[in-house]
């Protein structure tokens, strides 16, 4: 019996049509931290080039260097975060933790000034935070939901993830605009929002610890018995493989506004293009996973994203080219992002759940490392219409070798979710 | 659960609270300094700069040469970054709505004659000798292809012909000799040559930064220098000054120097100081440049152009100098 039901004794009986009102409280109240925080975060983002470069005089060398920390090394932190969650059996705790990081980092902005090493320390104090949650965070969402409800879990939390991406940047120009350029106000109410994010949960997400199995389960041996599981480490591998023939957003974007000659100035509006269509679908894709099966649905996403490649120096042309490319790279984020973790999540022992998924999420995002650096040079050496059309044959193999890797996962899934 | 909404609203309460007394506290107050229409870019012994005293911050003012600590002539109009030479301003600022940008060229009378929308954060901008060519660089947010690094576009107008390069990247670029493409490329801190075709800039790729010679009717830059940014092509054309990254590496912050062209020599200025900023020459032997005080103030200061001597402050609450004869 989930906690989740005990919550609600009565949404069984309810129609099909409400069926997100299925869903355990602590997702929406994980849902809604992430919105807070999100909306946070992306303020940060969207002013943070024009504050180093008019508010500080940084030249484009100096941005460069703060920019690195960005992608600094918080994969391994990942790791760590997610198994230290396992082991003192407390993912709110490290999910908190992360999220207070990111939270005082906004204060750090304040009080760097405008000393470069002191700014890129506290960018990457944020990114360890942002590395440290997102674990925990995913393994709650799994422990709050009943298995055959992990990709409507998900994407609802997507959803409202991105609801605060969207909302972040319009928070901080209106900011600007009420007080005269004054960037510090900005990442003064960047702290005060994620401050609310990281009250919102303390008070309202639930840690599952009773369902624990006792101390002891989780240990370095027992971490070495994951990797020894089949379905785990094809679960690892098949993230590494979809994660580098994934080329990245800059390059999607690149080659769009190269080939439409479109002013610079719609450089940002194409991720918006995309965040529109991953909101609207995110949800409406993760109840179909449930229904049809999660790893159709992101087999079905990566076909998707070689329809993108293949746009990019394809027949269309002109708005129906941005259009239809944005609606799609959109849909194969939402039919990938979430599902994927709902995928994994019943293959996970519930003990070495965060761990399982920290293993997951870096794995793609370091294998998505190197595709941008191995892109970068195929575009530089083949030229750009080639290097895309590549991709779109590389990730055409690769939804193959997944759906040969994954086979029968979901299936047998089930039932050791059930039975957990 | 009442409970835990409870603390949930005093909670929200408390942090709005906080967020909007911060915001009123540190609202920017609107300059007050009298502003007077009276200001002409026509050569004369005159430093044209960007204030950033409280009272007029933002505007373009203007300094005698011979008094520069002196009282200073407030423009009406605001730029975040400004230059001008032979009778033309350059003044990049923000374009009405919040997050874009636009070069606005000025005439004599500072007066803006003509606007081109940019996008992406301004940062550099130089006038050629006569005032035909205008140029400009814009960081690009967003445009993370190159992984992490950061990445610039740098554009420029023929005043005369009104042609216009929005991105210098289609150039031909030869790189030690060699031709040489790559996904990477980035240009910034463009000056010009007296002859209204040749010009200079930082050009960087695979994390490393050249001082390239470009010629316009060619289409085409060279690498010619390695570790040299933001060039300043002094009038006689035989020198640039530039800041170079100490040991190669920006984390240790930059020196400013000046390079022979003739000799290939160069010359460490005897500022000490990290300055990270596109230097002027304010005459043939005085290099001029902003260090800032804090966030959104600075000060312009100046240094002799041989290495000799020390730096000295030129004009407080000020940025963005150019003599203007």
């Amino acid at each position: 019996m989930y906690l989740s039901t005990i919550d609600q004794p009565h949404a069984e009986q309810r129609s099909r049509g409400r069926a997100l009102f299925l869903l355990s409280g602590n997702v929406f109240a994980l849902g809604a931290v992430s919105l807070v925080t999100d909306i946070s975060s992306e303020m940060v983002t969207a002013v943070l080039p024009v504050y180093l470069v008019l508010g500080l005089h940084l030249s484009p060398v100096a941005y460069g260097v703060v920019d690195g920390a960005y992608t600094g090394a918080t994969a391994l932190l990942r790791l760590v975060g997610g198994y230290v969650a396992d082991v003192v059996r407390r993912r709110k705790l490290i999910a908190g933790l992360g999220y207070g990081m990111s939270a005082v980092a906004k204060l750090g902005l304040l009080a760097a000034g405008n000393a470069v090493g002191a700014i890129g320390a506290v960018i990457a104090i944020d990114r360890t935070g942002k590395g440290l949650r997102t674990a925990p965070r995913d393994a709650l969402i799994t422990l709050s939901t009943p298995p055959q409800l992990y990709g409507r879990a998900f994407g609802v939390h997507r959803m409202m993830d991105t609801i605060g991406a969207f909302a972040g940047p319009l928070v901080a120009l209106g900011i600007l605009a009420a007080t005269a350029q004054a960037y510090d106000a900005v990442f003064m109410a960047s702290f005060c929002i994620a401050a609310f994010g990281v009250l919102v949960l303390v008070l309202f997400v639930r840690d599952h610890r009773g369902e624990q199995p006792p101390k002891g389960t989780v240990s370095p041996s027992a971490l070495v018995g994951l990797m020894r599981m089949g379905q785990v480490r094809r679960l690892v591998l098949a993230a590494c493989l979809a994660g580098m023939v994934t080329i990245g957003d800059g390059f999607v974007y690149l080659l769009l506004q190269q080939r439409e000659e479109l002013g610079i100035g719609w450089f940002p509006l194409l991720a918006v293009g995309t965040n529109l269509s991953y909101l609207l679908l995110a949800t409406p894709l993760g109840v179909l996973a449930d229904k049809v099966g999660r790893l159709k649905v992101v087999l079905g996403g990566y076909g998707v994203l070689v329809l993108v490649y293949l746009l990019l120096f394809g027949p269309l042309g002109g708005w129906p080219l941005l259009v239809v490319a944005l609606a799609l790279y959109g849909l194969f984020y939402a039919a990938t992002d979430g599902v994927l973790m709902a995928l994994a999540g019943p293959v996970l022992p519930k003990a070495l759940r965060t761990t399982g998924i920290a293993l997951i999420q870096t794995g793609q995002a370091l294998s998505y490392l190197v595709s941008s650096v191995l892109f970068g040079l195929a575009w530089t050496v083949w030229g750009p219409a080639s290097a895309s059309r590549i991709a779109a044959v590389l990730v055409a193999v690769a939804v193959l070798v997944v759906g040969l890797l994954l086979r029968g996962l979901s299936a047998k899934s089930e039932t050791v979710g059930e039975q957990a | 659960m009442k409970r835990r909404v409870l603390f949930a609203l005093l909670g929200a309460v408390l942090l709005t609270a906080t967020a909007i007394g911060y915001s009123v506290f540190t609202a920017r107050e609107h300059p007050v300094a009298q502003a007077t229409d009276a200001l002409s870019l026509a050569a004369g012994p005159r430093i044209l700069f960007r204030s950033t005293a409280s009272d007029s911050e933002g505007r373009l003012a203007m300094v005698a040469k011979a008094a520069p600590g002196g009282p200073r002539q407030v423009s009406a109009l605001s730029c975040l970054r400004v230059y001008a030479a032979g009778g033309t301003g350059a003044c990049l600022r923000q374009d009405g709505a919040l997050a874009t940008f636009q070069v606005a060229i000025l005439d004599r009378a500072m007066t803006v004659v003509k606007a081109i929308p940019l996008v992406g954060v301004p940062n550099r901008t130089r006038v050629s000798a006569d005032g035909r060519l205008v140029a400009w660089t814009v960081f690009v947010a967003g445009d993370s292809y190159n992984n992490g690094r950061f990445s610039t576009r740098a554009g420029l107008i023929d005043l005369r012909s009104q042609d216009m390069v929005d991105s210098l990247e289609f150039l031909s670029v030869t790189l030690d000799g060699r031709p040489y493409t790559a996904a990477d490329l980035n240009f910034w801190g463009v000056t010009f040559a007296a002859d209204d075709n040749h010009f200079y800039a930082t050009m960087s790729t695979a994390g490393h930064r050249y001082l390239v010679a470009g010629d316009i009717a060619a289409k085409s830059v060279r690498t010619i220098a390695e570790n040299v940014e933001c060039p300043s092509l002094s009038a006689d054309g035989r020198r640039i000054a530039f800041k170079s990254a100490i040991d190669g590496d920006p984390a240790k912050g930059w020196r400013l120097s000046v390079l022979d062209l003739a000799s290939g020599t160069r010359t460490a200025l005897a500022e000490t100081r990290s300055v990270d900023d596109q230097p002027a020459w304010l005459d043939q032997n005085t290099i001029g440049y902003a260090v800032p005080r804090g966030t959104g103030d600075s000060d312009v200061w100046a240094v002799p152009a041989d290495g000799s001597g020390g730096p000295r402050l030129l004009i407080p609450h000020a940025e963005s100098p150019a003599a203007l004869g």
